[in-house]
């Protein structure tokens, strides 16, 4: 019954999201007003109706009703509420219901905090939102639809992945798709500007939040992602290059180049076609992701079932969206004048730069991606894995770390780089200090994490001298940049030492057996069998003491979900400011109690997520720019007076 | 003229994505439903249920067979119960339990409780057949011919539209196969 409103929900939201996509254009093109304002409304109804979809589907989990069949196949009696929440989302059809949920948010949101924008730009981007909701919303109903019925229904389910329960699986999906989604605002404001075949600075302006807040949710989904393969999968490893973890990283790649070109061309009739081809690109490669994830065309741990049919279905709409963006930038790009010139010596050749950096890293990484897509097709087989990633983005990310300081440095529209350079070079040997400091007191360092260290060094002294330099009151928009770049400096600092200077030991114990690793003593006290909620486990007992003194009790566990049979380790970890004791479980090596353990030491692994932390909160407060407010203000009141005047 | 060739370079890239993406595509279109279909099913040798009997995957071979996998503690095998029960009283094919990670005490009081339709009753308490099969939860149910190849899997609880449609034409099938080869 209730599977029933939901499957009748999702057919008016269809129709809902079609309208939506024709009424405002049609408005536009015939210049006709009352059709446009439409558009505000409708997408407020869109909301509301993808929303109850999403609702009841999450009622069919709560209730339990096994006569759906997504339901029988990803919950089961015994799992707890909580996870019987999550489980909406914990494969296929749900999480793509939620990623219309999401972006049914985004679109009411983008119809609420318009109103800087005239009725004719506003109606079209929300008219292009449209377009990418109506497919998606077709996506649900026609290949993926979460409201099947089984019947007869079975009397219990299957449980859910066991892997996806946990609570970093119940916040990482949403923040990621808030990100992946989010870019489609950028996204359909360029493509409505390429409509119009103009586009002026308030109307970047407006787009650069969004495109801002949409860039830390992916950053923050991104981040948990990591920490949850961190601490979940057992191996201790936080970041993979795996296919599906690139396609999280591309649009996040491609949203840092867009939102510093936009800093420029918000402020300057320059680099208009770049900005609009970097949105187009940001989005389009967040479907892409969806494709690789959901067509099954890659092999990965986060690839659910392979369906050809999907893999079409998101084909074709990447087709549409990506290629109908593309052919429109091929024909109106070239109206999209950018009148101003600019000098070689400035913020604004910086920034490009960045950009020209990033983008460069994007196709690197999504050429690695495809590259055993590209064999595939040629007969071979090859795997492309994390040698290659790591090293193509090291080299790349060698001219970010050198210029971001400059960049920062410069001032804009004409400014000499020798001065520049002379304000930055005492950094370059205050960094170069540290890093001699570093390399000594943490045994020396390779070639790679002493760059690393370095370019650390180099960022945050930079930018701490610029914090304290900064003439005035600082505003929101350089203390957000400050924060985000000293984010990349820890972020540096972290992943270098966490990558180089961490110890891994897989040992073999004996209960009541004592073997010290990094100068810590670890007693292996035996393993147990409990029974918890819908698994059992074998718990090991492993204290951690240094010194003699005891430090830590840390409680590996090796879980067995009897639904699945999918045996998991639940790492246990002692976290610190400087480093991780991380232990894990094996396998049991024969009846005496003698276990296989891993026991690592993270150096400086917190840094790493931290680092993306302040990322994501430097983003967060370039929102309260008052500059942008007051010019938004000004805005504002231009359209109401337009407004009042028509009438 | 310059101009417009640049502005479509983004496109031209475009298009030999999705052509490249498509041809992938159509590369893993034919992806079986389970990888063994069409495989010979794994090597075994379990003891059965009622007696100390050990058999392997060879004491099969002769005549088609549908191996079924359940277990005292899955609400679904007992759910599907009764249609396993007609289709083994139906004499069309032979059905073969496989008992998995089960006491062996709580499956006998399961089958006294709910009849034993089987003809044969694998034990797997350590679960490595279930394992070699790729079992994903129980109940799972496979068909297999007369030489030992696995010809088809249902995941899941049997139903009579997956029984009437999928496995009846296939044991059909393999019957005619098996009496006029």
């Amino acid at each position: 019954m209730l599977a029933s409103i939901g499957q009748f929900l999702l057919i008016l939201s269809l129709t809902t999201a079609v309208v939506l996509m024709l009424l405002p254009m049609i408005g536009y093109y015939k210049n006709n007003d009352s059709l446009m304002r439409t558009g505000r409304p409708l997408a407020y109804l869109l909301f509301v109706l993808v929303f109850s979809t999403f609702a009841i589907l999450v009622s069919l989990f709560v209730l339990q009703d096994f006569s759906v069949t997504y339901v029988w196949q990803h919950s089961s009696l015994a799992l707890p509420l909580r996870y019987r929440i999550t489980a909406t989302w914990g494969a296929h059809e749900g999480s793509v219901l939620m990623w219309i949920t999401v972006q049914a948010l985004w679109i009411a949101a983008v119809a609420r905090y318009s109103r800087s924008l005239s009725l004719s730009q506003i109606s079209r981007v929300l008219s292009v939102l449209g377009i990418i909701a109506t497919g998606f919303i077709a996506f649900v109903l026609f290949a993926s639809n979460p409201f099947e019925i089984t019947n007869p229904a079975p009397l219990d389910g299957r449980d859910l992945n066991p892997l996806l329960q946990d609570f970093g699986m119940i916040i990482h999906p949403p923040l990621l798709y808030f990100g992946y989604v989010g870019m489609s605002v950028a996204f359909s404001l360029a493509v409505a500007a390429l409509i119009g075949g103009q586009i002026d600075e308030k109307w970047i302006r407006w787009s650069r939040r969004w495109t801002n807040l949409a860039w830390a949710f992916l950053t923050i989904g991104i981040i948990l992602g990591s920490w949850w393969a961190y601490y979940e999968l057992g191996w201790g490893g936080w970041w993979f290059w795996d296919p599906v973890e690139n396609a999280s990283f591309l649009p996040w790649l491609a949203g840092t180049a867009l939102i510093h070109v936009q800093a420029v061309s918000e402020r300057k009739n320059a680099f208009r076609g770049w900005t609009v081809l970097l949105a187009i690109i940001a989005f389009s490669l967040c479907v892409l992701g969806t494709f690789l994830v959901r067509s099954g065309s890659i092999t990965s741990v986060h690839s659910f079932a392979a369906d050809p049919f999907r893999g079409i279905f998101i084909l074709v709409l990447l087709a549409i969206y990506a290629g109908g963006a593309l052919t429109l930038y091929a024909l109106r790009v070239n109206q999209l004048k950018s009148k101003d010139a600019i000098n070689l010596e400035s913020k604004e050749t910086m920034l490009l730069g960045n950009s020209l950096v990033f983008i460069t890293a994007t196709f690197t990484i999504l050429l690695g991606t495809l590259f055993p897509m590209i064999f595939e097709a040629m007969g071979k087989k090859i795997s492309v894995g994390s040698p290659y990633f790591g090293l193509m983005f090291f080299l790349i990310m060698i001219p970010m770390a050198v210029l971001l300081p400059l960049g920062a440095q410069m001032k804009w529209h004409k400014d000499k780089m020798s001065s520049a350079v002379k304000a930055l070079l005492p950094h370059f040997f205050i960094a170069g200090l540290l890093t001699v400091l570093a390399y000594f007191a943490f045994d020396g360092l390779n070639l790679r994490a002493t760059a690393g260290v370095f370019g650390g060094f180099w960022i945050a002294s930079t930018s701490i001298m610029q914090i304290i330099k900064f003439p005035g009151k600082p505003n929101a928009g350089f203390i957000g940049m400050s924060v985000a770049h000293l984010g990349v400096a820890v972020f540096l600092f972290g992943m270098s030492m966490t990558e180089h200077k961490d110890v891994e030991k897989d040992l073999l114990l004996k209960p009541g057996q004592t073997t010290q690793v990094a100068g810590y003593d670890f007693t292996f006290n035996g393993v147990t069998s409990i029974q918890i909620e819908n698994y059992r486990a074998q718990q090991g007992s492993i204290l951690v003491s240094q010194d003699g003194q005891p430090l830590v009790e840390l409680h590996p566990q090796k879980r067995h979900y009897p639904k699945q049979q999918q045996p998991m380790t639940e790492a246990d970890i002692y976290p610190g400011f400087t480093k991780d004791i991380y232990v894990s479980l094996g396998e049991q090596i024969n009846d005496k109690g003698d276990w296989a353990v891993r026991i690592y030491i993270k150096p400086f692994i917190r840094w790493m997520w931290f680092g993306g932390l302040m990322m994501m909160a430097g983003a967060l407060i370039a929102l309260f720019n008052k500059r942008n407010k007051r010019l938004e203000q000004q805005q504002v009141d231009q359209v109401m007076k337009e407004r009042l005047k028509l009438s | 003229m310059k101009k417009v060739f640049i502005a479509l370079v983004p496109l031209s890239v475009f298009i030999g994505l999705i052509v490249l993406l498509y041809v992938n595509l159509n590369n893993h279109s034919e992806v079986l439903p389970s990888p063994l279909i069409g495989k010979k099913i794994p090597q075994f040798e379990h003891p059965t249920l009622y007696s100390n009997q050990v058999l392997n995957q060879d004491d099969f071979i002769g005549q088609p067979w549908m191996l079924n996998v359940f277990g005292s503690w899955c609400p679904s095998c007992q759910f599907e119960h009764p249609l396993v029960t007609a289709l083994a009283n139906s004499g069309k094919i032979k059905v073969v339990g496989l008992n998995w990670k089960d006491e062996p005490e709580d499956a006998i009081k399961w089958l006294k409780r709910w009849g034993n339709p089987y003809h044969e009753i694998l034990v797997d308490y350590q679960g490595d057949t279930a394992i070699n099969l790729g079992v994903y939860g129980a109940p799972e149910t496979f068909l297999i011919d007369a030489q030992g190849t696995i010809v088809y899997k249902i995941a899941g609880v049997l139903t009579e539209k997956n029984i009437q449609q999928e496995l009846m034409p296939l044991i059909e099938q393999m019957n005619q196969g098996a009496t006029n080869p």
